[in-house]
């Protein structure tokens, strides 16, 4: 039963993954269409970033938005973004101890 | 040059692109062992198995809706119901995989399907930023190796979780949760530094998401935040030169 289910959520999950394969083959874009999918990336991790982060730690959005501001510092002054990421976690960690 | 030369100057291309990819899918193997290690130990109090638990990953592959997944079993909702709120809360890959496959348009669907079910917000984000691979020569062997990277650490985490149990104390995995977000934004900022507006698309997309969050499911609300964002790009941006 429990595999049916997971056959299941692997097809609603894979169809939509695989469909823009063919499409793309098939569809030449207007200029206008190749900007807006050109821009889905940078608005897809703004919409991934917030308001999720402030979920890390249930009932305390401040400690999932100081992760994120140091997470913003650190990239911002280019450190390599193992680093940020460790510094993230640190952050949470030291703050939740 | 001879036939041995050109071949030796493809295999070492190709093998430059795959330690790329795999360099570039080391973040994505920090955030997502703790979260696949979490969803192995949840998803066994849930009730089931370890092949059930490595199965799932390895079919479906996309984390949220795998923890989603193994709340709804363990409270022994339907299976039409999990099924259509995994539809819902993974459609934003379609969103995701137009756009990236929009970049690999010259590539041959050999490559495409397989690279398409490889796509999660992760791998997704990792590979839009590095969209010049894709003019490149073995370019698609750089996606390739990111996402088989961030697969195998998704499914072998998940099997660990499931086999060990609670091993990573509570605050540890608590702070390793915010890996992915961090991750997220470590790429997000170098764009904005370089061009602001990128900035700007990204804050209308938070903002339309933490309104459609209100009144919608997360997935729709994703899927709502991701368009709305981007048609801003339609009037910011301009065309790829391609």
């Amino acid at each position: 039963m429990i595999i049916a289910v997971i056959i299941g959520m692997a097809l609603v999950t894979m169809i939509p993954r695989f469909i823009p394969a063919f499409i793309v083959d098939k569809i030449n874009f207007p200029s206008w269409i190749n900007r807006w999918l050109n821009a889905i990336p940078y608005a897809a991790l703004g919409a991934l970033i917030f308001p999720g982060v402030l979920s890390v730690k249930q009932d305390q959005p401040l400690i999932g938005l100081a992760g994120g501001l140091v997470a913003i510092a650190l990239a911002f002054f280019g450190f390599n973004i193992i680093l940020v990421v460790v510094g993230a976690i640190a952050t949470v960690f030291l703050l939740t101890f | 040059m001879t036939s041995k030369a050109i071949q030796e100057k493809h295999t070492s291309t190709r093998l430059m692109m795959i330690q790329k990819g795999i360099a570039k899918g080391i973040p994505i193997m920090m955030g997502y062992l703790p979260v696949a290690l979490t969803y192995g130990v949840l998803a066994k109090q849930a009730g089931m198995s370890i092949f059930e638990i490595t199965l799932m990953s390895v079919l479906v592959f996309a984390g949220a809706s795998q923890f989603m997944g193994a709340g709804m079993i363990a409270i022994g909702t339907g299976a039409v119901e999990i099924i259509i709120a995994t539809f819902v809360l993974n459609f934003r890959h379609f969103v995701m995989s137009l756009s990236f496959m929009n970049r690999l348009r010259g590539i041959n669907l050999k490559w495409k399907v397989p690279l398409s079910l490889g796509l999660t917000d992760e791998t997704f984000s990792v590979a839009s930023i590095h969209s010049e691979e894709a003019k490149q020569d073995k370019g698609t062997y750089f996606y390739a190796a990111l996402m088989i990277t961030a697969y195998f650490s998704w499914v072998f985490g998940s099997f660990l979780g499931g086999v060990l149990g609670d091993i990573i104390p509570e605050t540890l995995s608590q702070s390793m949760g915010v890996a992915l977000y961090a991750m997220f934004i470590g790429l997000l900022i170098p764009s904005v530094k370089k061009e602001l507006k990128f900035g700007l698309i990204a804050v209308i997309a938070m903002l339309v998401n933490g309104i459609f969050s209100q009144f919608v499911d997360t997935g729709w609300a994703i899927v709502a935040g991701t368009l709305i964002g981007g048609a801003t790009g339609i009037i910011l941006l301009k065309e790829d030169p391609q």
